[in-house]
């Protein structure tokens, strides 16, 4: 069973989202994501600055096996991006929710964090996977 | 349609051991373990790896003839190829395009085949029509096939079978393991130093089970089996070689046997040989393969097309991943031959962008083969 962080919320892309406050959200790819994609050899990720809407493709995920775009899941301008990722991509497979984190961006319309899942519901869409 | 997949007779003991099984050239096959890719791949570059290649054809010809009749349909020497030695070969067509590539063993009773999974039908079909009168062909479908590949297979295998330690690259012995008949080739496809072992169906599981109970051996996928041997240089057929493509055109000439090219003393006399022994004498191939690394970490896959600095289209990959070991973005690719020549730069077309790749030796990472 892969970990899903209870303070987290999700995307059903399998993005999550931890609100920094003030507008600001950190985002990644879930654990389940990471076990999908096998081992992660490479990840292009926004630039800092550019401005981003929920459902673009901001980003791709190279594993060993298939390339994979990653979604935004909110609306904002990305404000910080993980250069560690750059070296490493493997701390995606490693720790998905801490040193894997991918991007930060600060939110353009902060109602959008209502249309997120929860932890229980993101899990149960796993399952149903 | 519903299509019906095969189970080699290790399928059983994949599943025990964790495997995601994927349909490959008709058979469910093992593409990772619990491991995962990296860890199989830089398992079998530091130990051993060990890996089921049952879905693979193996084929015995015996008979006079069995020796010539083989060389005429491939650009190679068989009728002097020594007993107990296995050898390169491709069947080439007309058009001197690569049918399948394989390896070919002088045993002490005829000569044993290995031909790829995919083209097995279609090898066996060829071969049947062009055998003399008096060759018999045999598919030993009772026999499965087992890699051990890595710097430890030797060590590992001498445990079991000490015989197995003289042998040197490209011998194939017929030895008991475990009082197991089993062929023995010292290959693989990994650019590791290893065996090959042809074992009885029904004895496979035992022979494996043994093998994976050394300390020193793990299994590994197919996932695994396509970087190692992508990191070697070696050529997957309907990828980096089909009918499309001549021996010369991917780069295969050293396997075109000198008694088998022009001025050789039996020269020509395979299929599309006035092709390929022009395209040899006058260096004439418009296109060849070559390797590619990234000057960057993203891998760049199949199919990506490439282009010079004028960004005129010059190539395409037909393989490409990101080698765990050489810890950089490789390909192997088809390009005009204007700039096939070592380090020159080109560029491949990735998600709109175009990375700058440098055409490389290779293999990528240094073979390891035992040559005593």
């Amino acid at each position: 069973m892969s970990n899903v962080p209870s303070e987290l919320k999700y995307v059903a892309s399998h993005e999550w989202i931890r609100d920094e406050g003030e507008g600001v959200v950190t985002i990644g790819i879930t654990d389940h994501a990471q076990e999908l994609l096998g081992d992660v050899v490479f990840i292009e990720l926004p630039e800092v600055g550019v401005e981003i809407a929920a459902g673009d493709e901001t980003g791709v995920v190279e594993s060993v096996k298939a390339a994979s775009d990653v979604y935004a899941p909110l609306s904002g301008k990305v404000i910080a991006v993980n250069e560690d990722l750059e070296e490493a991509p493997e701390l995606v497979n490693s720790d998905p929710y801490g040193d894997g984190w991918f991007f930060q961006i600060k939110l353009s319309d902060a109602e959008e964090l209502d249309d997120l899942l929860d932890a229980d519901t993101y899990s149960e869409q796993c399952e149903a996977e | 349609m519903e299509e019906t997949l095969l189970h080699t007779p290790l399928y059983d003991l994949h599943i025990e051991l964790g495997a995601r099984m994927v349909p490959f050239a008709g058979y469910e096959m093992p593409v990772q373990y619990p491991a995962g890719v990296r860890k199989e791949h830089l398992h079998t570059r530091e130990a051993a790896g060990l890996f089921d290649v049952s879905h693979m054809g193996q084929l015995f010809m015996s008979g006079p003839q069995a020796g010539a009749d083989i060389e005429r349909l491939v650009p190679v020497d068989i009728i002097d190829l020594p007993q107990g030695k296995q050898r390169y070969a491709m069947f080439t067509n007309e058009n001197g395009g690569i049918l399948d590539d394989l390896m070919v063993t002088r045993m002490e009773d005829g000569y044993y085949l290995v031909v790829n999974a995919a083209c097995k039908n279609e090898d066996i079909a060829h071969l049947r029509a062009n055998l003399s009168p008096d060759t018999q062909l045999d598919i030993l479908e009772d026999r499965a096939l087992i890699a051990l590949q890595g710097p430890r297979a030797a060590e590992v295998l001498a445990r079991l079978q000490p015989a197995v330690a003289d042998m040197v690259f490209m011998d194939n012995r017929a030895l008991p393991i475990e009082g197991i008949d089993c062929f023995v080739s010292r290959s693989g496809y990994t650019g590791e130093d290893g065996y090959e072992i042809s074992v009885p169906a029904s004895e496979a599981e035992a022979l494996t089970r043994t093998l994976l109970a050394q300390p020193e051996v793990e299994p590994i996928g197919l996932g695994a089996r396509d970087s190692l041997r992508l990191e070697a240089g070696l050529c997957l057929y309907g990828h980096d070689i089909d009918t499309d493509t001549t021996p010369a055109e991917a780069s295969l000439i050293w396997a075109v046997s000198p008694a088998r090219r022009t001025g050789g003393v039996r020269q020509g006399g395979f299929p599309g040989a006035d092709i390929l022994l022009e395209q040899i004498d006058n260096k004439s191939a418009t296109r060849k393969r070559v390797g590619l690394i990234g000057e960057g970490r993203a891998p760049v896959r199949e199919g990506t097309e490439l282009f010079n600095s004028e960004g005129k289209l010059v190539g395409k990959v037909t393989s490409g991943t990101f080698g765990p070991s050489a810890e950089q973005s490789v390909a192997m690719a088809y390009v005009s031959s204007d700039v096939s020549a070592l380090d020159t730069q080109i560029f491949a077309e990735v998600r709109g962008k175009r990375l700058p790749m440098k055409v490389s030796r290779m293999p990528f990472v240094a073979q390891r083969y035992y040559r005593g």
